[in-house]
């Protein structure tokens, strides 16, 4: 390869997309790294806090797409203090200052203030793209800014993100010059939106394939908004309540006939059961619905619908539908691919309504299934090892046992030998996510079998250090690691420091290591930032809210245990922004 | 769920013994009473015990946790948490968390373990926010569902509030912090609307005279042709001067001027769908 010309090497990694695979070839020699650095377009950055921006720009300096992950997962479930960080601000500036030809910011989990998306709204003549999944600290007056200065945008998708609304009347600032909208997605937005500026803008979008509206988008504002565009492809409904007897309803239906495309429906954040049956003329081409967030349907209804969804590949469902819901899947939808069902009462009386039967007649009929995360009341081992035996193919397997120390209710028996089924019988499996009573021996199964895993989440699972060490020796391709309210300690964390500089982090809470295990690490890693957070002298409300934190030192007495460690390999050193509660050691 | 009080909070009336090693705290039947130490043996028979029958009369106590969870500190204790108090397993490290021993469904209470389900806030709060009072069918919908999110618009020093009139298709806004008596509401309802009633007048065809703009007035007590009514946060329809003026400020959300002879409980519903909805 070396005989030829650069020209001919960059046409050629052209071809090569995938991150992991571009890495690669970065390794191969130094022309190779060279050539490859120089034509990168699009770079994925895992944690923000692992390289700074300047390095980046220096590396990549044709970047046009930026992929940044902020905090870690375990935020989305408020186990990460509000102000620990993830703050976009600074890449922006140095993307900015650097003049580099942006194009697409695809954020996640990260801090993005007003200044943030003003600054990329007037940094960037060519930018297209803005994603931004469940981040925070921006408000409608941000969107303002994007809207009105990016001229040639194509893509703005809000996905559960929490917005502030300022009433700014964002959408009225898309100019009459704005035809380019590809994908619109504001259905995290809680505030109002002017129903006639949406209308007219849909009207202008000629490209406009994906549609995800909020709450304040009413079934009569829906029906317009359709009628200008039946190309849509994907579509995310917001209010969806009217009387069916009215001309609107009666509009709406013959609309929807003309939607031939959509593939994929979501939303119904308010929904009334009767008006359910003006989608069913859609549902024979969908492949993916998702009726997580529309609560007040009855299972009879959840059941007629899915009767219609023939070649359904993903299914994003609340509880409600019941194990004898899921039957009804199993036999309708032999493309599933993906399920989810979540739960509808997360803290209610357990009306079980889903159990272990429903995720066992998915298994007997959607041998496709390859993606689960399956909220219920109790789980067997029987039922996992049939699971595992019909659906050998999963990738990403999320089992969340509303009591989550609950044991085999058959048996009284830990739930190991269910999920060593399925890590054995799963051999692509690259996401595992644990619940139920569980001891060491599901880690060591774990650390066996599961050579393709990539992220392992655990909670109230183990009984000793051996778990964690079962799975740090065995899986070679471990990249996360989240574990809270488990019994791993110090020797567990200290058993292979050099493992944590193969991954990309690590995320300990109410476990029992102590403040000098993670000095040690630290020490004996600089390659690493091990984070103390401690906000453990706030209640859980101030805690969230901001409160007054107080400062974490690494002084203090080394036996103390640490109520939430994060570490992660960098080659940033300590971050600058860190806030008073959280310490790098 | 079984949830813990370590602050003396009230909580589940539930027995939790987790092995502690400070102070030894016993956490009773009523939730959050302390006391230290060996009580009187007649307590001590009515409190439930974990460890073999006749075995050592070792007390669990409860770590001084601050805010920690039940869970963090059980899980952080145990090397086997076993839910099943009959196992046999040893017993000698470790409790069972529920305590008063049976499984299945136990109704959970409103103080879960911090982060668990891990689900996120918004799918946390769907069932809070979202109405399940739905009606079957049309058009007796209590609520417009729509309404029910939107916020009195602070602007700064100024409380404005939606206010539309029965008849009059242009709404106003009305800014309360301006008022500070229903006496003053009352009078800037007449303000806002008494040229746009009038000119309604004029838009059926009768002649235009001075004489046509009538003060509107009553609306507090009834005995006028129209009535204050105020929709509050639960999006409920409240006749406007039951409670008093700081409180009514705090939970309007907007008001509506209704005619006097109309107003009845159905009716309520039947002016909303005909007025169509009531969103911008």
């Amino acid at each position: 390869m070396n005989y030829f010309p650069d020209e001919v090497i960059e046409q050629v990694f052209d071809y090569v997309t995938s991150h992991q695979d571009r890495n690669s070839i970065s390794l191969v020699c130094k022309s190779w790294y060279r050539i490859e650095r120089l034509s990168r377009q699009r770079v994925f950055i895992g944690n923000c806090y692992s390289i700074s921006p300047d390095k980046v720009i220096e590396r990549f300096p044709a970047i046009r797409s930026l992929s940044l992950k902020g905090k870690p997962h375990f935020a989305d479930f408020n186990l990460v203090p509000y102000d620990w960080g993830g703050h976009v601000y600074p890449w922006i500036v140095a993307m900015a200052k650097s003049k580099v030809n942006l194009e697409e910011i695809r954020l996640k989990r990260m801090v993005v203030s007003d200044e943030s998306l003003e600054l990329i709204s007037s940094s960037f003549a060519n930018f297209t793209s803005l994603v931004l999944v469940s981040c925070e600290g921006f408000t409608t007056n941000g969107l303002k800014a994007v809207a009105a200065n990016c001229s040639l945008l194509r893509e703005l998708d809000l996905q559960e993100n929490e917005v502030e609304d300022h009433r700014s009347q964002w959408l009225n600032h898309f100019p009459e010059s704005s035809t380019s909208l590809v994908t619109l997605n504001f259905s995290c937005l809680k505030g109002e939106i002017n129903l006639a500026a949406l209308e007219r803008l849909v009207a202008r979008s000629p490209n406009l394939k994906t549609l995800r509206v909020n709450r304040a988008v009413t079934l009569d504002s829906l029906q317009k908004i359709l009628s200008w565009a039946p190309q849509l492809m994907d579509l995310g409904v917001g209010s969806f309540i009217h009387d069916p007897d009215s001309e609107t309803f009666y509009k709406l239906k013959n609309t929807i006939v003309q939607c031939k495309s959509i593939t994929s429906l979501s939303g119904f954040l308010e929904v009334a059961p009767y008006c359910l049956p003006a989608i069913y003329p859609v549902c024979s081409n969908l492949t993916s619905l998702n009726l997580s967030y529309a609560l007040g349907i009855p299972a009879s209804e959840l059941i007629k619908l899915i009767r219609h969804c023939k070649r359904l590949q993903r299914l994003w469902i609340l509880d409600c539908i019941g194990d004898k819901g899921l039957e009804v899947v199993a036999s309708n939808c032999k493309d599933l691919q993906e399920l989810r069902v979540f739960p509808s009462d997360p803290f209610g009386a357990g009306n079980t309504v889903v159990t272990e039967e429903g995720l066992v007649a998915i298994s007997f009929g959607c041998k496709k299934l390859n993606s689960l995360l399956y909220f219920c009341h109790q789980m067997t081992n029987a039922a996992l090892i049939t699971v595992a035996n019909n659906c050998p193919n999963f990738v990403r397997f999320r089992l969340c046992i509303l009591d989550p120390t609950k044991a085999d209710p058959l048996t009284q028996q830990p739930l190991d030998e269910g999920f060593g089924a399925i890590v054995q019988s799963c051999k692509g499996l690259k996401r595992l996510s644990l619940s139920g009573l569980l001891t060491d021996m599901v880690f060591l199964y774990i650390g066996m079998y599961a050579e393709q895993l990539e992220m392992l989440s655990v909670a109230f699972a183990g009984k000793s250090d051996k778990g964690m060490i079962y799975v740090l020796n065995g899986c070679k391709k471990l990249r996360k690691l989240e574990v809270r309210d488990s019994p791993f300690g110090d020797a567990a964390l200290l058993a292979d420091p050099g493992k944590y500089e193969t991954m990309r982090s690590l995320w300990m809470s109410s476990c029992e290591v102590t403040l000098g295990a993670c000095k040690a690490l630290a020490r004996k890693m600089p390659m690493l930032n091990v984070e103390i957070i401690d906000d453990s002298e706030l209640t859980v409300d101030e805690a969230l809210c901001g409160g007054a934190p107080v400062a974490v030192t690494a002084d203090g007495d080394d036996k103390q245990k640490v109520e939430k460690m994060y570490l992660y390999r960098t080659l940033a050193g300590p971050r600058n922004d860190a806030p008073e509660f959280v310490c790098t050691l | 769920m079984d949830g813990v009080t370590g602050k003396g909070e009230t909580g589940p009336k539930f027995f939790c013994f987790v092995q502690g090693n400070s102070k030894d705290y016993l956490m009773s039947g009523d939730g959050g009473s302390s006391r230290k130490g060996a009580s009187s043996s007649e307590e001590r028979t009515l409190e439930l015990k974990l460890g073999p029958p006749g075995g050592e009369e070792e007390f669990w106590a409860i770590k001084e946790y601050g805010k920690s969870s039940y869970f963090s500190h059980v899980a952080s204790v145990q090397k086997g948490i076993n839910n099943n108090m009959n196992s046999g397993q040893k017993f000698s490290a470790d409790p069972a968390p529920k305590a008063n021993g049976s499984s299945g469904s136990q109704k959970r209470t409103a103080s879960p373990v911090m982060g668990w389900p891990p689900i996120r806030s918004s799918r946390r709060n769907l069932s809070s926010s979202s109405s399940l009072k739905l009606p079957p069918k049309f058009p007796h919908v209590v609520q417009d569902k729509i309404s029910l999110e939107k916020p009195a618009e602070n602007k700064g020093k100024g409380l404005f509030v939606k206010i539309n009139m029965e008849g009059v298709p242009i709404g106003r806004k009305v800014n309360l912090k301006a008022c500070d008596s229903y006496e003053k509401l009352a009078s800037s309802v007449d303000q806002l609307f008494r040229g746009l009633l009038a000119a309604q007048w004029d838009s059926t065809g009768i002649e235009t005279k001075q004489d046509n703009e009538k003060p509107i007035s009553g609306v507090l007590d009834g005995s006028g042709e129209y009535t204050l009514v105020y929709e509050d946060n639960e999006g409920d329809m409240i006749l406007v001067g039951d409670v008093p003026w700081d409180m009514f400020v705090s939970t309007v959300k907007r008001l509506h001027v209704l005619k006097s002879s109309e107003l009845s409980a159905t009716n309520f519903n039947q002016n909303k769908q005909e007025k169509g909805s009531f969103k911008t």
